[in-house]
């Protein structure tokens, strides 16, 4: 039987490369797999939590947060398309014209 | 039954108004009559069923429905007739019916929609007027004497495609407006003492209270009342709408600003008599004031040159009698001295529009004379109205007027006794100085000239017009007067029946002195005193002491009476005789005598400045005020500047925060980290 720290020390590391990536990288696509890395952390960390309690809350919620990424994925995806297509390029320096 | 009485009219109201544009004249111009006709004889049927009532009894109320109730304050909405109302409701649907049929005549070259419109105002107005002398309260009269100045507003304006008429219509409601908004005070301040506005539980109340002989509620409110009144009755301060108000069509000068409505507040003096015996500083102030108006109109009325303004001075000269007359406490005499004037200065009225209907609109004295041949049905109706406004013995005005000045000096107030025989004089005078101008001498009128009389008043500024400036040798055309046409049957019938009862109006009140027994004086007694409570629950029975006063004094002075009479008929005899030695032998005194004070015909002929007093000391420092301090100040700095300085702070301060709109995603994601575990953080060590 693993200790809960160890999956909760994956997750963090999980969740900090994710969020390494989302800051780092310089392509909107790698930028959304970055996002998908923090979520799926959080996901472990549920799971975790809900095995170490012997309930299924975890899961549930576990499997929710996965529809809501399959979702954000599809809308991000398609974003990113029309963006590329408007600017042809996927770097999100090159997106300011809202800026001040 | 009573109800009807304002039914009629305002029922020739509604379809007038609703549907007059599609009838033809005939029908909308009769309807409008008969509601008037129809009115006056149910009014003869309730004053003759109120006079088969004992003296005190003399009362019949008609309640329509409650209409405020709320909680220990009940309003009923009732109509109530006594002698006093009697009176006013004769009046005014008489003489109504008599202008109405006059003006289906006069108004004729309107169009159909015009002339329906006309109509309506005129029925409506007669409503309201009923409205407001049957009210047993005084928010019933209030509702008929704010009703009466809509009306006037609509019809002096009627003409309202002309500048001056519409600006008139609004001098009129807004002057008296300032009226209504002291009687308003007043009829608070009135229902705060008495917890009534019933006319006659006030009375009732008011009875048995001694007189103020302090400046307490009863003068303040009585001296509000007043102060409504001269606006509705055109008295020093608030006359001033009367003149302009001859901007309308003449039989409305007839109806509105003669016979009826500016005897509102005399009227509404009368109805609250045993209320104003008991202020008796009010009633020093009201004899002054009414006096001094008689006086000071008259003196206008002398060098006026638009037969209507004339006519206007005059009305605001005998409303001031009235006046007198409720001051000193003689109030019968007042009203009466209401209702002879009703039929002499109505007859006068339409006389002038016969003439000016004659004359295709020319309004100007110096442009007519010798009208005599060519109109000889309204010369005679003309002359007969002037001798009575004269006061020559023997015709309505005599009686009336005797009445009033000997009741003035019978209770002390020579000065204003003296005052009022030199109005006297002065009436006699340019009553006569406009006859004698109209009819007499030859016509120094041409063609009917169109319409520009009105522009003429006060213009003549700088270089001064003497009074007959065309003497007859001057541009003396001879013109034949063969183009002239008399007044058309309708008005013919209206200006002879108000003639004779110019002469015979009188008679209803003959003095004790003359053989009489004054029977007008003892039908109104009553509504005078608080006696005719007796059917009311309160049963305090108080009698006013100006009526004992004025009675005891009518018995112990007949011989006075009578050598005052003599006096007051040799003044006005005088003053006809004066006028006709200059007007018709010696114009050039007219103008020698203009020409040696030119300082006081010219302060004369414009009125005294008195508009244009009002209009630097009343009138700019609103206008000022209003614009540079509500409008460029307030308006625009205080309320525009709130507006716009949120807008601008918004601006500011949003031009400060939108630099954090840096467009690097990552730093707004950095941001968002920092945030998150900021607060988690503080969570987490707490």
């Amino acid at each position: 039987m693993i200790p809960l720290g160890h999956y909760l020390i994956v997750s963090a590391i999980l969740f900090a490369i994710g969020t390494a990536g989302v800051f780092l990288r310089r392509n909107l696509i790698t930028i959304l797999l970055s996002i998908e890395i923090m979520l799926n952390a959080v996901n472990l960390t549920f799971v975790a939590f809900g095995r170490a309690q012997g309930t299924v809350d975890g899961q549930i919620i576990t499997f929710f947060v996965m529809t809501v990424a399959a979702a954000e994925a599809a809308v991000g995806l398609a974003i990113v398309i029309a963006l590329f297509r408007h600017r042809e390029s996927l770097n999100p320096d090159a997106f300011t014209s809202l800026k001040w | 039954m009573i109800a009807l009485i304002p039914l009629f009219p305002l029922l020739g109201f509604a379809i007038n108004a609703s549907m007059g544009r599609r009838l033809p004249k005939t029908v909308s111009g009769g309807l409008a009559s008969l509601a008037m006709v129809a009115s006056f004889l149910v009014s003869v049927m309730v004053v003759l069923q109120v006079a088969n009532l004992a003296p005190t009894q003399r009362a019949v109320e008609q309640t329509l429905y409650t209409w405020i109730a709320s909680g220990d304050f009940n309003l009923d909405l009732t109509l109530r007739v006594d002698p006093l109302s009697s009176v006013m409701i004769l009046v005014i649907t008489g003489i109504g019916s008599l202008i109405h049929i006059y003006s289906t005549a006069y108004m004729h070259e309107e169009v159909d929609r015009e002339f329906a419109r006309y109509f309506s105002y005129l029925n409506l107005f007669a409503a309201f007027m009923l409205i407001l002398v049957l009210g047993a309260s005084f928010l019933v009269l209030f509702v008929g004497w704010e009703g009466v100045g809509l009306c006037s507003y609509l019809l002096i304006g009627f003409w309202f495609e002309k500048k001056s008429a519409s600006d008139a219509g609004k001098k009129a409601f807004v002057v008296n407006r300032i009226g209504d908004y002291a009687f308003i005070l007043g009829t608070l301040l009135l229902f705060v003492r008495f917890g009534t506005l019933d006319f006659q539980r006030i009375a009732a109340a008011a009875a048995p209270l001694a007189p103020e002989s302090m400046f307490g509620i009863l003068s303040v409110a009585t001296l509000l009342l007043f102060i409504g009144a001269t606006g509705k009755s055109a008295q020093i301060p608030l006359y001033v709408w009367l003149p302009d108000a001859m901007e309308g069509p003449t039989p409305v000068s007839a109806l509105i600003h003669a016979a009826t409505m500016v005897t509102a507040g005399v009227y509404m003096i009368g109805r609250n008599a045993v209320l104003f015996s008991h202020a008796p500083e009010t009633m020093v102030v009201v004899a002054t004031i009414g006096a001094v108006t008689a006086l000071f109109a008259g003196t206008i009325g002398l060098v006026q040159n638009d037969i209507k303004r004339v006519l206007a001075y005059s009305t605001v000269s005998q409303l001031g009698y009235m006046f007198l007359a409720m001051g000193v406490g003689a109030f019968g005499a007042g009203i009466f001295h209401l209702y002879t004037h009703a039929f002499f200065k109505a007859c006068l009225f339409l006389g002038s529009g016969a003439v000016i209907h004659a004359l295709h609109g020319e309004q100007d004295i110096r442009n007519m004379g010798g009208l005599k041949a060519g109109l000889p049905i309204t010369y005679w109706t003309f002359v007969i109205a002037s001798l009575a406004i004269a006061g020559v013995p023997g015709l309505a005005g005599f009686f009336s007027k005797d009445e009033i000045l000997f009741e003035t000096f019978a209770h002390g107030h020579t000065i204003l006794w003296v005052i009022g025989i030199l109005t006297s004089l002065l009436t006699a005078t340019y009553m006569f100085r406009l006859v004698f101008l109209t009819f007499h001498g030859t016509r120094r009128h041409d063609a009917p000239a169109p319409e520009h009389a009105d522009e003429e008043e006060p213009a003549g500024h700088g270089a001064p017009s003497p009074i007959a400036a065309d003497a007859p040798s001057h541009h003396s055309h001879m013109a034949p007067s063969h183009h002239l046409h008399d007044a058309p049957p309708a008005m013919a019938l209206a200006l002879i029946i108000l003639a004779i009862g110019s002469v015979l109006a009188g008679y209803v009140g003959i003095p004790g002195a003359l053989g009489g027994h004054n029977a007008l004086g003892n039908w109104l007694e009553p509504s005078f005193t608080a006696r005719s409570v007796t059917t009311l629950a309160e049963g305090q029975v108080g009698e006013a002491g100006a009526s004992q006063a004025s009675e005891a004094g009518a018995d112990a002075n007949g011989g006075l009476e009578l050598s005052l009479m003599l006096v007051s008929s040799a003044i006005a005899i005088a003053g006809i005789a004066l006028a006709a030695f200059i007007w018709l032998k010696r114009r050039q005194i007219a103008d020698k005598a203009a020409a040696a004070f030119p300082g006081l015909y010219r302060l004369l002929l414009n009125k005294y400045y008195v508009d244009e007093i009002y209009d630097a000391t009343v009138v700019q420092p609103i206008r000022i005020v209003s614009q540079e301090g509500l409008w460029r100040g307030i308006d625009v700095n205080i309320i525009d500047g709130a507006v716009n300085g949120t807008a601008s702070i918004v601006d500011g301060s949003s031009s400060v925060l939108r630099r954090l709109q840096s467009g690097s995603v990552r730093a707004y994601a950095g941001s968002l980290f920092i945030g998150v575990v900021l607060i988690l953080g503080y969570y987490l060590w707490r």
